[in-house]
């Protein structure tokens, strides 16, 4: 698509632009894994990004301590829709604690700035595909998009935790 | 080219605005389609600010040394140029404030603390409208909640106008207070002041103008609007962040009580109690944004050199051609009146799927500036189904060309999204 369009002064531009927007990201927006909310679940949040409207109703079941199921309901942009779809795919199957690891990873990815590709590089195992979220780091208008999912997981599965722990729900 | 003998020169206006010289992303040339949330300002505002701080920085009414009174003049006779610029009755009725938001909050609040006949009572009624700015909606909120009464509001048509099926049972003898937004800032609504104000003062209720996307933009005449209080803000208008504009009639700033307590705003002060000053200083608490206000003074002076009149014809022509060229564009919806009649240089729009923040992501990388969200109008966006709006908004400096720029960045979005 925007590639037979790399001629000209039109190559800096579609560049910067592809440089956020990778096919990954792309392919997740137009068919996005895991959307649908879907029993059972341990715990539901729903969350907002209110400067642009962005919101995600996100559910999470736990096994022991696996996470054993992400489904979300959610609409925003590219990023915001992405973000929770490739989440899914890779957090699903994780140990709570493996889990973790990635988001707190992904969280430092986005707050590294422009160094965003090197920490990405460097991180890239735990990462996987949410390397091609390292170009959004350096749009401060859209980490909140990328975070939005990431943070509303993080916050379920501490409320799944805490359900479990007090036994609300065996 | 555009030949339309109702717009400006727009060459040489532009040469006024330093800002929209410079280029972005490298070499793009900078399309300035923003205005809606905060205009430009020409060199000459610019420069009072630092002509200000050169030679004339000093507190205003404090003082009886040179620069206390020149800064005293320079302030006062910002006033004077707001006051004949809204054809205010007094200068004491033009009271500065930080900015919209602050003005609207004075009103809803000492709405709230005042006396009969004005004051606001349990089970009295507040009327706003769905397409009310947030700054125009929560201070209300505040007022009605801590209360007890009930807030009220009009719902919009389809085609992004003012429902008044029912404005006379909305505006009934309960009503306290109708509180409106004069143009929208996302759909460009101009709503029929005329008919609410009429309606209002029959049943004894208070109208206030929310006119931040009017008085930048039309000629506007707060006596012959005949609401009780009007407000907007200066950076809106070419002038600086940090003042806004409250109107208010005379009278009923008189009646009513002060809102922020500080210097100025007082005639004595014992440990017990004070007394307030007149009008307009007993609604400006502290030291004034004094730079601020007296730019403002000075972005009036510019637009009264172009003429009021004039700046909106411009805006009327450029509102129109770029509603037919957006009509044109495939996959394109106008959330907002979609004819130009009785519409402001707002115009949002959805374009497909693709997510507004996908759409002014794209256009920005190609120097085109437009705002993208909810414009902090959420009830509306709720309204039309939709979680946002792309947003183009012109001011006297936007010419045709910058609208063409834009139906090609839109192209260059559909593009790059495979659509
Ligand atoms: C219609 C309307 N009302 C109120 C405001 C608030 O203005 P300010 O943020 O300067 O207080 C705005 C602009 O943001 C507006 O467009």
């Amino acid at each position: 698509m925007a590639a037979e369009h790399r001629e000209g002064r039109e190559v800096s531009t579609e560049m910067q632009l592809e440089s956020m927007y990778q096919e990954i990201i792309l392919d997740h927006y137009r068919h996005p894994h895991h959307k649908g909310l879907r029993e059972p679940f341990a715990s539901q949040v729903h969350h907002v990004n209110p400067t642009c409207g962005d919101e995600v109703t996100m559910r999470v079941d736990l096994k022991g301590d696996v996470i054993s199921d992400i489904s979300y309901e959610s609409q925003g942009c590219s990023i915001s829709q992405a973000s929770a779809s490739v989440m899914a795919d890779l957090l699903i199957g994780k140990s709570v604690e493996q889990a973790r690891e990635v988001q707190e990873t992904f969280l430092r990815l986005m707050q590294s700035k422009l160094d965003g590709p090197e920490f990405a590089e460097e991180h890239e195992e735990v990462l996987e595909d949410a390397v091609a979220f390292a170009g959004v780091a350096k749009y401060p208008g859209r980490v909140k998009c990328a975070l939005l999912s990431w943070m509303a997981w993080k916050d379920a599965t501490a409320q799944a935790l805490d359900d479990t722990e007090s036994g609300v729900k065996a | 080219m555009v030949v339309n003998s109702q717009f400006l020169d727009t060459d040489a206006i532009r040469k006024d605005f330093p800002i929209l010289q410079r280029t972005v992303h490298g070499d793009k040339p900078l399309v300035y389609l923003d205005n809606a949330a905060t205009s430009q300002s020409p060199q000459q505002v610019i420069d009072s600010i630092v002509e200000y701080y050169s030679l004339h920085n000093a507190n205003v009414h404090r003082g009886i040394h040179v620069l206390a009174e020149e800064a005293t003049a320079l302030y006062e006779g910002a006033r004077d140029k707001v006051a004949a610029f809204i054809n205010a009755g007094a200068r004491e009725e033009v009271v500065f404030t930080k900015n919209s938001s602050e003005a609207l909050n004075l009103v809803a609040n000492v709405l709230g603390w005042a006396e009969a006949p004005y004051g606001i009572r349990p089970g009295d009624e507040i009327v706003i409208s769905e397409m009310e700015h947030h700054s125009n909606i929560v201070p209300w909120q505040l007022t009605a909640e801590r209360i007890g009464a009930k807030l009220r509001w009009f719902g919009i048509t389809d085609e992004g106008r003012l429902d008044l099926s029912n404005v006379n049972e909305l505006i009934n003898e309960r009503t306290k207070v109708v509180s409106l937004v004069h143009v929208s800032n996302i759909l460009g609504t101009v709503n029929p002041v005329e008919t609410i104000v009429k309606r209002a003062h029959e049943v004894g209720a208070l109208v206030v103008l929310d006119a931040s996307q009017s008085a930048p933009h039309l000629p506007l005449d707060v006596q012959a609007l005949g609401a009780d209080f009007v407000a907007f803000t200066g950076h809106k208008m070419l002038g600086p962040t940090g003042v806004g504009v409250l109107w208010g009639r005379r009278d009923l700033l008189e009646e009513l009580p002060p809102f922020l307590g500080g210097g100025e705003m007082i005639q004595t002060v014992t440990m017990e109690k004070s007394t307030y000053a007149g009008l307009p200083h007993k609604y400006e608490a502290g030291t004034p944004p004094i730079s601020e206000v007296i730019a403002l003074g000075t972005a009036v002076d510019y637009l009264n050199g172009i003429g009021m009149d004039k700046v909106a014809a411009h805006e009327h022509a450029i509102t129109e051609y770029a509603l037919g060229r957006l009509q044109d564009v495939e996959g394109l919806r106008i959330i907002g009146p979609a004819t130009n009649e009785d519409r402001g240089a707002a115009i949002s729009f959805v374009l497909g799927d693709i997510h507004p923040h996908d759409v002014g992501q794209v256009l920005d990388e190609h120097g085109i500036a437009v705002r993208v969200g909810h414009h902090c109008a959420r009830p509306v966006c709720v309204r039309f189904g939709i979680p946002a709006t792309t947003r183009a908004s012109f001011y006297l400096y936007s010419t045709p060309a910058e609208v063409d720029a834009l139906i090609v960045g839109l192209d260059q979005v559909k593009r790059f999204f495979g659509v």
